[in-house]
């Protein structure tokens, strides 16, 4: 028997993995069995320069309105049973996001009775200026460029925060906290801290709750979704169960998910989710420590549970990691598709015709890149090698160009269609129009100096 | 009469399953043994010489391996993999979401 050391187990359920994600999740993991958290990860690396054009568009947008939406429904019950919300939905607008929760929560006669705390500080954008001047270079983490390259072109500028902001404002009795650029480990990681009362040195056990949160952040991704071993014989996709993570004070956990869901939770499945989005695995840096994910012991615990344990940390570094989001240029796709026979050949030959045509107009390109769906779009040679190419029913043309010039963009896009009639036969699919411009939005990954971000809690009360 | 190989050629799908995920113009495959034992046989034979002879010509970069013996499983990270990376990329694959299933496709020996 395992004695009993400190608070009894803490239960965190995933409720979204990604902004996007399925949206009946929430509200099945507040009513499916007992959680004590809803743990909601609505930020990619993509997703904060989608929601910078948004805010750019309307100053009072820039989060992630589906959270909105999600708490209108569950509201209600979370209040009830008292569960506790951790969301970074805030994206580059937090107290936006806060606002509309807090009018969601008078409209269903919530108000005075939810507190919602409002982390922020991770926002750098009008610092930058001042960063930069003093030394602090941003350079990229890839490239090894200063920021100020492309300081001209910057949108966005955020730090990862980690999980102290939130632990200080589930302190100050918040119900919900949303959150900016916070790590995505650290919206799980913080009610550990907050339930077991870690001190912020204690590396093993911020590291225990860093893999749980690498664990179930991004949603049903390690309890049977996209899961490649055994994918045909998981059961009840159509019913899957997000995953929850039952903490205990020692640094323990279980991976389960609620009785009478799809899916599956195994020592394999959730390997799979471990290893994703993975450096070096012995130095996984966050704000709260470095976890080492070679210490992780797995072990099949029962139906549908995962026991993990042995996790070790290491110190927190001295930096923060921050994302910068810049103006890059423009990019557009356009696709058409070739039947039998000869699909693959007519392909070939229609992105000939078409490249030859771009270069004649003088369309200058940072990259044109022609993709044939159907034979080797995802794998390349690789799949050509094994590929038959001759008997293949139908191939879709797939050509996508970037340039800084938008003209030129433009004009690539209308030189789609007339190959319809003037290019190779038996070519259909092109009732989506024309391809539209898009502007690129990229992302540049750098560190900056600790003691140079500070994090803000405020409360809210609805 | 024939003398049988003493080894049997495989695609690795048949002996590992993997996941694989971006950060920036980074891609990493995870690789995991489907049994245990086989994962000596993937340390021995999976190699970043291997794997970067596998995506030659297909990433610009270098690759990195790192072992995880407590699961079973080594990390590859392919540099240069994305066209750029996230919004940059012109791939369908922008985010290396299936360059793991491509990493599947490479033949190893087996002992009978």
């Amino acid at each position: 028997m395992t004695p009993a050391r400190g608070p009894r187990a803490v239960r965190i359920a995933a409720g979204q993995g990604f902004w996007g994600d399925w949206l009946e999740a929430p509200y099945r993991q507040v009513t499916g069995g007992p959680v004590d958290y809803l743990m909601m990860d609505y930020l990619a690396e993509v997703t904060m320069s989608i929601l910078q054009k948004q805010k750019s568009r309307d100053p009072s947008l820039g989060y992630a309105k589906d959270f909105v939406s999600s708490m209108e429904r569950i509201l209600p019950i979370v209040a009830e049973r008292g569960i506790k919300v951790t969301a970074n939905a805030g994206g580059v607008n937090p107290r936006a996001c806060a606002q509309a929760v807090a009018d969601v929560a008078r409209r269903l006669t919530l108000g005075g009775k939810l507190r919602i705390g409002v982390v922020t500080g991770d926002d750098l954008l009008g610092r930058l200026d001042g960063l930069l001047a003093r030394g602090h270079e941003l350079r990229n983490l890839d490239t090894g460029r200063p920021l100020s390259d492309v300081r001209d072109r910057v949108l966005a500028a955020n730090a990862y925060l980690g999980a102290r902001p939130i632990v200080e404002a589930l302190r100050q009795g918040a119900d919900v906290v949303i959150t900016g650029r916070v790590t995505d480990t650290g919206l799980t990681l913080a009610p550990m801290i907050h339930a077991f009362d870690w001190p912020p040195d204690a590396w093993d056990l911020l590291a225990a709750g860093t893999v749980a949160g690498h664990t179930i952040e991004c949603g049903a991704q390690c309890s049977g979704g996209n899961c490649l071993v055994d994918w045909e014989r998981i059961p009840d996709l159509a019913n899957v169960g997000y995953p929850i993570v039952e903490a205990r004070a020692d640094g323990t956990f279980e991976i389960s998910k609620h009785p009478g869901t799809g899916g599956r939770i195994s020592v394999a499945g959730v390997t799979e989710q471990l290893v994703y989005e993975m450096g070096d695995p012995a130095a996984y840096i966050t704000p709260d420590c470095i976890a080492d994910f070679t210490t992780i012991r797995l072990e099949q615990a029962g139906k549908d549970r995962v026991r993990v344990s042995g996790v070790r940390g290491k110190p927190a570094t001295d930096k923060l990691k921050v994302s910068v989001a810049y103006f890059y240029g423009y990019k557009a796709v356009g696709t058409l598709v070739y039947s039998w026979p000869d699909a693959y050949a007519k392909a070939r030959a229609a992105d000939r015709v078409l490249r030859r045509r771009l270069e004649s107009l003088g369309l200058r390109f940072e990259a044109i890149h022609t993709e044939l769906v159907g034979a080797d779009a995802t794998h390349g040679r690789l799949a050509l090698e094994d590929l038959a190419v001759e008997g293949l029913p139908e191939v879709q043309l797939r050509v996508g160009v970037r340039s800084p010039d938008r003209a030129a963009v433009e004009r690539f896009t209308r030189e789609i269609a007339p190959l319809i009639l003037n290019g190779p036969p038996s070519v259909t699919g092109f009732a989506g129009g024309r391809p539209k411009p898009e502007e690129i939005v990229a992302y540049w990954p750098a560190l900056l100096d600790k003691t140079m971000v500070e994090p803000c809690v405020e409360i809210v009360e609805a | 009469m024939k003398r049988r190989s003493s080894k049997r050629r495989v695609r690795l799908v048949e002996l590992a399953h993997a996941r694989s995920g971006d950060k920036g113009d980074t891609a990493n495959v995870g690789l995991i043994a489907r049994k245990p034992e086989y994962y000596p046989l993937l340390v021995n034979q999976v190699t970043v010489a291997r794997v970067a002879r596998h995506f030659k010509d297909m990433i610009t970069g270098h690759v990195e391996r790192f072992e995880l013996p407590n699961l079973h499983a080594l990390n590859f990270l392919l540099h240069g993999a994305l066209d750029g990376g996230g919004t940059i990329s012109l791939k369908t694959d922008a985010q290396g979401k299936v360059l793991s299933t491509a990493l599947l496709r490479l033949v190893v020996e087996l002992p009978r």
